[in-house]
């Protein structure tokens, strides 16, 4: 495969890990006001994450460092143009990780509300924003915006409680559940619409929907129903591991139809940094890689067991 | 005011603010993973307690350091597009392998750290925290190499208008790039090192007053271990950060003499150049001296640096803000100094007795209190070294390269950045003072007791029973 190919290939991978990853974060952050009834609770809903939240947004740390080193008028265009939803996006970041680390380490009750507020304000904003970028970048219209903001607001929601259901036991993971089913009537829909826009947004990047776009945009709607229904049906691995393919897949038909013109008027040739570079990133992000996957399974592994509510 | 200047100062604000928390990071890592080897070494309690202490506020401002790194990251794409460009292919690769190298390792095995109390073999989780502290590190040499870049470019050309990688070991090993790490680390240190200084030194103050040096205390109990590890950590650091900064220095004559004739005051070029400490005092041939090793080699001054420039480089001014550099140069030096001259003095006040070894000298009040100092003199030294280097490099961003008034964004208004600096500065603001009072009442309710076992201790500081049960690093 040719290196820019390549190239843009990696930045996919990693933007989806990130869409996968911290999207359920971003969920679980969403869903402590409704999974949890006293503090108990809210430490094992958040407890879900804890270990891990900070690993998965280094995923968009990376996907964005890679974007700089191997196309650097795609990130420069990309972040100057949509200037302050990134600005937003990053806000809500700061509020969310800060809430994270310090609920635990403040005296008082009422700051670990303050803490809590930023971890929900703080999920909330990216969860949307992401969407509406990427909506507004491929239809260019406020509506295409708002249409993508709640699709991707809707889906992080029943993608966090999917893994709450996964990982915690007791009323926790009842409610979960719940919320799982509550969340679809909104997100299938959304679904529905938001990604049979992708294929045909391409157009504007000077390229036509191709049938392996819509499938993929259809396999994800299709994974999206399975995973409501298998959480219906109390299956809650393959419940995660549906909804998990539904955002890999739509993040597919995505960068798919993005492929070969990433931003308007500028096509991956163009931005692409020169063959030297993007040989020696391909080599160490070729040795790095495997290391980097194994010690993040390992430590998903580590904190496999499910929590339960510490007793008060 | 237009975007350019908004830009720059929402760069300058953020990145200052940004490299508060790196040092302590850094350096306070080293520090929790030293103790936490000790416990395991040892199995003395009081090193469980202590790492546990200071691993929470190691924590609470680890949180700080990665939330305002990622507005960094994206920075340089928001303010800085052309700028972006124009550097990308050469400046992205150390900033791409810094995320895949070091900051994937940072964050995962810190969140094992902190969660991984009782859940991983007490050996694994003494592995953990310092595969953390050698992503810090490991981040700290790529990002440095990329602003070293930014000095002194090397490896590359430029083809149609934008740099080209061509030497990415070049890059890498960047003589500048060398000098300022091993500086930047070791200010690092000693940053850390005096804050570690200053908490300890608090809390003997603390146990004087209220009288609890009993004889047994008199050696400051419990804090004479991690004060005395604060004193040989800086006063070390502290011969690393002068050697280097000389390294620097001489680094300066050959690649930014501008920035070296600006931190000297030195206006026209001068064979056997005295060195000014302060304005008006001078001591004959010492800055020759101090850039060449040969007193009397020639050193250019700023005025014929700005003729030079301009016939090179067309018409403008190419100085920069001369008094800025002038004095965060001074502050640096005698700021920082003074930090390990004070960390040196107490090595030699606390130092064992010959004749009786268990019975250490008491830690004078005198010198706890100087402790104090230890907190703020290295930091405003850290940051008038940046000021030194950024502002020094000015009005280049790529020295001999690009102008900075050819890096901004064009297609950002004046507005976006107002708004977004305005929201960055008030938040940041709140932040800083919602971290300080969060430090300070964790330093004032002290290390809390582990017992019986490390898992489980009942934490004070957690009104709901619920907490009880919960390791004292977690929510
Ligand atoms: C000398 C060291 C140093 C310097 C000059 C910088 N940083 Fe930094 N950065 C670190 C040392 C560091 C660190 C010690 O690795 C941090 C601080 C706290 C932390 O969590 O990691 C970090 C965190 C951090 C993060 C979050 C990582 C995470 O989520 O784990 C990002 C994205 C950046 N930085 C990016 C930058 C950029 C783009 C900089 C240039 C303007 C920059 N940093 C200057
Ligand atoms: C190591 C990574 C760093 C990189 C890549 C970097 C890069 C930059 C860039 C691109 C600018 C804006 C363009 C310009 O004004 O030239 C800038 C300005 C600035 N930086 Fe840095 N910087 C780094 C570290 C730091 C740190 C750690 C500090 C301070 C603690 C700092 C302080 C400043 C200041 C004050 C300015 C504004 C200078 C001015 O415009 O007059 N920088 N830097
Ligand atoms: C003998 C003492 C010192 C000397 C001779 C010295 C020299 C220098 C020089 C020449 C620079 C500019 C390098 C450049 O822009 O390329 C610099 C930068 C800097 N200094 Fe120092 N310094 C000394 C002590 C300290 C201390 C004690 C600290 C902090 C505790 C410190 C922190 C910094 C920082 C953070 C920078 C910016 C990064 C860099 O450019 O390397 N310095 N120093």
């Amino acid at each position: 495969m040719e290196l820019t190919t390549f190239w843009f290939a990696v930045i996919a991978f990693l933007w989806t890990g990130y869409f996968v990853l911290e999207g359920f974060d971003f969920g679980v952050g969403l869903l402590v006001p409704a999974l949890s009834r006293n503090e108990a609770e809210r430490k094992q809903v958040l407890g879900t994450i804890g270990p891990v939240w900070d690993g998965n947004e280094v995923w968009l740390i990376t996907a964005v460092g890679a974007m700089f080193a191997a196309f650097p008028a795609w990130y420069a265009g990309l972040l100057s143009g949509f200037y302050l939803p990134i600005a937003l996006v990053l806000v809500g970041l700061i509020v969310r990780g800060i809430g994270l680390e310090w609920r635990g380490k403040v005296h008082r009750p009422s700051n670990r509300a303050w803490c809590d507020l930023g971890i929900f304000v703080g999920s909330a904003l990216p969860a949307f924003l992401w969407g509406a970028i990427f909506a507004h970048l491929l239809r260019g219209s406020m509506t295409a915006a708002l249409v993508g903001g709640v699709f991707s607001l809707s889906l992080c929601v029943l993608h966090g409680a999917v893994f709450v259901a996964l990982k915690a036991s007791g009323p926790v993971r009842v409610r979960a559940r719940r919320a799982a089913m509550t969340a679809s009537v909104v997100a299938l829909p959304a679904a529905v619409v938001a990604l049979s826009a992708i294929p045909a947004g391409g157009e504007a990047f000077g390229r036509a929907a191709t049938p392996w776009l819509w499938a993929s945009a259809l396999a994800s709607v299709a994974a999206l129903s399975a995973g409501t229904a298998l959480t219906w049906r109390g299956r809650d691995g393959w419940a995660f591991a549906a909804t998990a393919s539904s955002v890999a897949l739509g993040s597919a038909a995505l960068f798919g139809t993005l492929w070969s013109a990433p931003l308007p008027g500028l096509t991956v040739a163009e931005a692409a940094s020169g063959p030297y570079t993007l040989g020696m990133l391909t080599w160490i992000g070729l040795i790095a890689l495997p290391f980097v996957l194994g010690y993040q399974i390992w430590s998903y592994w580590v904190f496999r067991k499910r929590l339960v509510a510490e007793p008060s | 005011m237009d975007a350019l200047d908004l830009a720059r100062w929402q760069f300058g604000v953020t990145t200052v603010y940004h490299f508060l928390f790196v040092p302590l990071t850094i350096g306070l890592g080293v520090f929790v993973a030293g103790l936490q080897t000790a416990w395991h070494r040892t199995g003395k309690e009081h090193y469980l307690r202590l790492t546990r202490f200071f691993g929470k506020i190691f924590l609470i401002n680890f949180a700080m350091g990665v939330v305002t790194g990622i507005v960094q990251e994206f920075q340089f794409g928001m303010n800085w597009s052309e700028y972006s460009v124009f550097v990308g292919d050469v400046f992205g690769a150390p900033l791409a392998l810094e995320a895949l190298l070091a900051f994937f390792l940072e964050s995962t095995f810190l969140g094992l750290w902190i969660f991984g109390w009782d859940k991983l073999p007490k050996r694994v989780h003494l592995a953990t925290i310092w595969a953390a502290v050698i992503g810090s590190n490991l981040s700290a040499y790529f990002i440095l190499a990329a602003n070293a870049w930014m000095k002194h470019p090397v490896g590359y050309e430029v083809v149609d208008g934008k740099a080209r990688m061509t030497d990415l070991w070049a890059v890498l090993t960047n003589s500048a790039a060398l000098a300022q790490v091993p500086h930047v680390v070791g200010a690092a240190f000693v940053v850390a090192g005096g804050f570690v200084l200053a908490i300890c030194g608090y809390q003997v103050l603390r146990e004087r007053r209220a009288g609890q040096s009993t004889p047994a205390r008199r050696g400051a109990g419990i804090w004479r271990t991690p004060m005395r590890a604060a004193l040989v950590m800086t006063a070390i650091a502290g011969v690393v950060v002068a050697v280097s900064g000389d390294t620097s220095a001489k680094l300066l004559y050959e690649q930014q003499p501008m920035k070296l004739a600006a931190a000297e005051g030195l206006r026209h070029d001068t064979a056997g150049a005295p060195f000014s400490p302060v304005p008006g005092v001078e001591v004959p041939m010492l800055l020759s001296f101090l850039a060449t090793n040969d007193p009397d080699a020639v050193v250019q001054g700023t005025e014929d640096l700005q003729a030079r420039y301009a016939r090179e480089f067309g018409p403008a001014d190419y100085r920069p803000n001369l008094p800025v550099v002038f004095w965060s140069f001074r502050v640096m030096i005698v700021f920082g100094m003074a930090t390990v001259a004070l960390s040196v003095l107490g090595l030699w006040l606390t130092r064992r007795r010959r004749r009786d070894p268990d019975a250490p000298r008491a830690v004078p009040a005198w010198f706890a209190r100087a402790c104090l100092l230890a907190l703020p003199l290295p930091t405003v030294a850290m940051i008038s070294g940046w000021l030194l280097s950024e502002i020094g490099r000015q009005p280049w961003t790529v020295q001999g390269e690009l102008l900075t008034a050819a890096s901004v964004s064009p297609g950002v208004s004046l507005t976006e950045v107002a708004v977004s600096l305005a929201v960055f500065t008030a938040l940041y603001g709140a932040l800083a003072l919602a971290e300080a009072v969060l430090i300070v009442r964790h330093v004032k309710t002290g290390p809390e007791p582990v017992s019986p076992a490390p898992p489980a201790p009942p934490s004070r500081d957690d009104e709901d029973a619920a907490a009880r049960l919960q390791p004292s690093l977690m929510y």
